[in-house]
């Protein structure tokens, strides 16, 4: 090993004019698979193919229709929805948006399929028609059927009538020629003509398509806002810590090279971007600084020392080529183990930044040393003693008092760790993104009013053809129906059976008495083979009855409640059925229901993936340190701070979502780095220098404080910055990382020597 | 039951008939597409002419994307009309909550068509909304729109070229529904062999001008000598998967229906 080290140095200064140019054009090559990089806008993507409960839903979908969504929620300034006006451009939208594409079925309150006794036969027709031609009476009588209807109060409508929603079916063709930008833009179009021809009315646009498409638009967002940003923090901060410029443009160039190899080879490996793994670029330049940093603080220690520009830089390799690649290989491993996680998009994550931090390792170690033995560099000799101050000071305060420090520190891990106590899992995918899309303002609206957008759906067999009509099952259905419709969260079940008991009372000459169910299975049958032999298209019941009739679709929808209240409520279901109707039982299914348990789904595979990690590092930092004892010992200052970031997040916010889940092992391979250093710099004093403990812990302040100084303040500064993102998958994982750098910074300067104090030094 | 097959007998008077016959048989150069698909339209109409009436057997067939699947048996009874649209009834034998129920429908040339469902259970027969052409015929891929009544009146029609369909050289033409309020359909793109002048395969297009269905017609046979009607239909809608199928048999000629088979009086009648 030791004879490498020399070598390399060696092998960089020497072919330096070979080096620097060609591993540029090798980055450039591979960077140029970026042109190849797409992104992914279904909101699917978190799930893998495995997972169970998309395996349920998309069989749903299979059997009713899969269906995209477009809502448009209409509020006008009045407060009424019942004025002329009002209605005429409620009709208007319902008949432009059959020209928005793929649309397969369009529900508002104007085409509302509603049926009365008209003498002796049943009159189905558009609830509102030539809304422009109605007398106040026939607006009024509207008015009650709508508020009062069950299948549209609290679904397309609010008790009060002061809200209404229309609702677009889009369905995606399997051929491939469909686009979600043409249908979210067609919406935006006709939302922007509604706009203009009616200023009276305040109206929004979200539904599934249109979180889709926030999906795609969320990397680019991030990548154009955070980037610069990160770029004009890493530039300062090298700049303000080096004070040099050419190694400022030099570790500069490192980064970028490293960055745009990553997402390169993720180009040719034919990669999607998604909004968690699109930001891979925020993550890589963060990371890549530290091993530039590390290289160069070394030489230009070495250069004040008085040694020439191109020793200093073998030397510098020498010392640091060993820890760099522990650092880099542990950091590498740990987003590696990213790929035991159920969600795709952070297995992409994981590797793409892996492939990024495995490529700054090369560029720090034989691209950027042979561009600085090219470039001039110049070095004040005068100020080492200065900057190297307050480390020393440092270094004396943890000697002197190791021992309240070492039990303060105890206190604080303890401490902070207890308020992982608080945390609950939660994901609402709504809510990933912010105020910042218009959508998610949208979307509020509607869960403040109208269903929401998280919904459980039910197939409900009967187990034989055209068993929906047996009143027995037609009773259980209701009974069910009206069990979640006492349950607090539920805000609408869409059911059969409201259209049974209906079409039941207009059969009766539309007497109350007769809102029932049908009392004989071939009466149901005849009245449903009536009703729907009414329908117009696009509003048969195609979607809530399968084809040989033995099963029907009910839908529960909630206002936007959470993970758990789904969960929970899901369950409830479930127990429900299985005391009343065991043939029946089936799961809840659902986008929210998926959503539900994909963060506990991925905290149980990725604790997997933690473990391998965590040994896997362990193990290099027993080998590389060739000590037993210190590796184990690095366990300690490199585990305890994710646990006391989850117990800051417990105290702060409580509430972890998908992002977290993969916090552990993508922090362990980060945070690895410091102690690595701090280590390695420990025992070089203890065993080439033949140091006592004191002296090298002093040794190791010296040399690799200020390094290991700025470059936490490099990860800590890009975390923080990710935490900026509008979308909240990113900005939680970079507040929960940033935190646990920061308080691995605080046990590597305070725990981690008081400790070896403890164990090694002199009382 | 009255098939897009089957296109119904339009009565013109004399001159007309002779000079659409005329323009068809014979190419004018003078000839527009517009006039060219109607003289085409009308041609399969007419020969078609004075079949009387007719009953079959058809088993429908419902498809999932899933691949599930459901049969339902209808009886079917066709009366053509002088001067009008057929009238057409339809006994529903399977699924057995529905057996018994009877489907009436009068097409007319011009104007909505009228239709009743009579239910067995309630012993009542109810008129159906008019305006719902556009809807599914149980629950299938079907419309009404579809398998009514197909006069010439209700389409503007457009000849687009001449291609090999399944070795039988064809007349493509576009036809567009005249009622286009309640149609669910911007335009049909319909394929006629030039021998017989039978349908071979529709695609209709939605509002948005997307390509919704597919019927495929096929194992056609000749009855009286004359007549020709297929043994198979099968429907495919895009854009959710599903299908549906139509297989015919026992195609009966003459049978000596009347007017009195098909009034609200015989849908009670029906076993």
């Amino acid at each position: 090993m030791v004879k490498i080290e020399n070598w390399i140095g060696d092998i960089v200064v020497k072919y330096r004019w070979l080096m620097a140019p060609g591993l540029f054009l090798l980055a450039m090559l591979a960077a140029s698979g970026m042109q190849f990089l797409t992104f992914s806008n279904d909101s699917r993507m978190f799930f893998s193919e495995e997972n169970p409960q998309l395996k349920a839903l998309e069989e749903l979908e299979r059997t009713y229709t899969k269906v995209e969504n477009v809502l448009y929620i209409i509020l006008p300034k009045s407060g009424n929805i019942f004025e002329k006006k009002t209605l005429a451009a409620i009709e208007f939208l319902t008949e432009e948006a059959w020209k928005i594409p793929f649309s397969s079925r369009i529900d508002s309150l104007s085409n509302y399929q509603h049926t009365r006794a008209l003498e002796d036969d049943l009159m189905v027709a558009d609830l509102i028609r030539d809304a422009k031609d109605l007398s106040p009476e026939q607006i009024a009588a509207i008015k009650e059927i709508a508020t009062t209807e069950p299948m549209l109060v609290h679904s397309l409508i609010d008790e009060k009538g002061s809200i209404t929603g229309i609702n677009i079916n889009i369905i995606k063709p399997d051929d491939g020629s469909y686009k979600i930008e043409e249908v979210s833009q067609a919406a935006r179009d006709l939302k922007q003509l509604m706009d203009e021809r009616y200023p009276f009315l305040d109206i929004y646009l979200t539904g599934g398509v249109m979180i889709d498409t926030a999906f795609g638009d969320a990397p680019r967002r991030d990548m154009s806002a955070l980037i610069p940003i990160m770029f004009t923090f890493l530039l300062l901060l090298i700049l303000f810590s080096l004070r040099s410029i050419f190694a400022t443009v030099a570790t500069l160039v490192v980064i970028v090279l490293s960055t745009v190899t990553g997402l390169g080879i993720a180009g040719w490996l034919g990669i999607v971007l998604t909004p968690a793994s699109a930001n891979a670029p925020v993550i890589i330049l963060t990371l890549a600084v530290a091993d530039s940093i590390h290289i160069l603080v070394t030489a230009f220690y070495r250069m004040r020392l008085g040694d020439a520009k191109h020793s200093a830089i073998r030397e510098s390799i020498r010392v640091n080529l060993q820890p760099v690649l522990i650092t880099s290989i542990s950091t590498a491993i740990g987003f590696m183990t990213m790929n035991f996680s159920d969600a795709p998009p952070f297995r992409d994550l994981g590797n793409i930044v892996a492939l990024g931090v495995l490529s700054a390792f090369i560029y720090s170690v034989f691209f950027m040393p042979a561009l600085m033995a090219i470039l001039p560099l110049r070095v004040k000799k005068e100020a080492d003693t200065k900057t190297n101050r307050p480390w020393a000071i440092l270094a004396e305060f943890v000697i002197a008092r190791r021992t309240p420090i070492f039990w303060i520190m105890i206190v604080m891990i303890i401490g902070t760790s207890s308020g992982i106590s608080k945390i609950y899992l939660n994901d609402e995918f709504i809510k990933y993104f912010d105020h910042s899309y218009p959508f998610r303002v949208a979307s509020d609206i509607s869960a403040e009013h109208l269903a929401g957008l998280e919904i459980i759906d039910w197939d409900l067999k009967s187990g034989e053809e055209g068993g929906i009509n047996d009143p027995a099952y037609l009773q259980t259905v209701e009974d069910f129906a009206n069990w979640f419709r006492e349950q607090p969260e539920v805000r609408h079940v869409y059911s059969i059976t409201d259209i049974m008991k209906r079409l039941n009372k207009n059969m009766h000459g539309d007497d109350p008495a007769y809102y029932t169910l049908p009392e004989e299975r071939n009466l149901a049958a005849q009245y449903l083979l009536l009703y729907e032999m009414n329908l117009p298209f696009g509003l048969d019941l195609n979607n809530r009855i399968n084809v040989d009739k033995s099963a029907t679709r009910m839908t529960v929808s909630t206002p936007n409640i959470g993970t758990a209240a789904i969960l929970s409520l899901e369950r409830r279901g479930r127990a429900w059925l299985a005391e009343h109707s065991p043939s029946m039982q089936t799961y809840g299914s659902g986008l929210s229901i998926i959503f539900s348990s994909i963060s506990e789904r991925n905290i149980r595979s990725m604790l997997k993936g933690s473990v391998i990690a965590l040994i896997l590092i362990s193990l290099i930092m027993i080998a590389a340190l060739k000590n037993i004892k210190l590796g184990l010992l690095s366990l300690l200052p490199n585990l305890t701070p994710a646990f006391m970031a989850f117990g800051v997040w417990g105290f702060v916010v409580g509430q972890v979502g998908l992002a977290v889940s993969v916090m552990i092992a993508m922090t362990l391979g980060i945070v690895v780095d410091d102690t690595v250093h701090f280590l390695s710099k420990y025992q070089r004093g203890r065993k080439e220098h033949g140091m006592n403990a004191e002296d090298s812990v002093r040794y190791a302040f010296n040399t690799v404080g200020s390094a290991i100084w700025v470059t936490t303040l490099a990860l800590v500064g890009g975390f923080t910055i990710l935490s900026f993102s509008g979308f909240q998958i990113n900005s939680h994982m970079g507040a929960m990382t940033a935190i646990t750098i920061i308080l691995a910074l605080i046990l590597d300067f305070f725990f981690l020597p008081t400790l070896l104090l403890k164990l090694e030094g002199s009382k | 039951m009255i098939l897009l097959s089957t296109p119904p007998r339009l009565l013109l008077n004399a001159i007309t008939c002779a000079s659409l016959l005329f323009t068809a048989v014979l190419p004018a150069h003078s000839q527009t597409a517009e006039e060219k698909g109607l003289a085409i339209a009308t041609e399969a109409d007419q020969r078609d002419d004075g079949f009387g009436d007719y009953t079959a057997d058809m088993s429908m067939t419902l498809r999932n994307k899933q691949g599930r699947e459901s049969t339902r048996l209808i009886r079917s009874k066709t009366l053509e009309v002088n001067g009008d649209g057929d009238k057409s009834l339809s006994i529903f034998d399977t699924p057995r909550d529905v057996k018994g129920t009877a489907f009436l429908s009068f097409s007319h040339r011009v104007g909505d068509d009228e239709q009743w469902l009579y239910l067995p259970a309630l012993k009542r027969v109810k008129r159906i909304n008019s305006r719902n052409k556009s809807g599914s015929f149980m629950g299938s891929e079907f419309a009404y729109e579809d398998i009514s009544s197909q006069e010439v009146e209700k389409y503007s029609y457009k000849h687009l070229r001449e291609e090999e369909l399944n070795g039988m050289l064809c007349y493509v033409g576009e036809s567009y529904p005249v009622d286009q309020k309640n149609s669910g359909y911007t335009r049909r793109i319909t394929w006629l062999d030039k021998a017989e002048y039978r349908l071979q395969k529709v695609e209709f297009y939605d509002r948005k001008q997307s390509h919704l269905k597919t019927l495929t017609v096929s194992g056609y046979q000749q009855y009286l000598g004359k007549y020709w009607r297929a043994d198979s239909m099968k429907m495919i809608n895009h854009q959710t998967g599903k299908s549906t199928t139509l297989q015919w048999t026992n195609y009966t000629f003459k049978t000596g229906l009347t007017d009195k088979d098909f009034n609200s009086t015989s849908l009670k009648r029906i076993r």
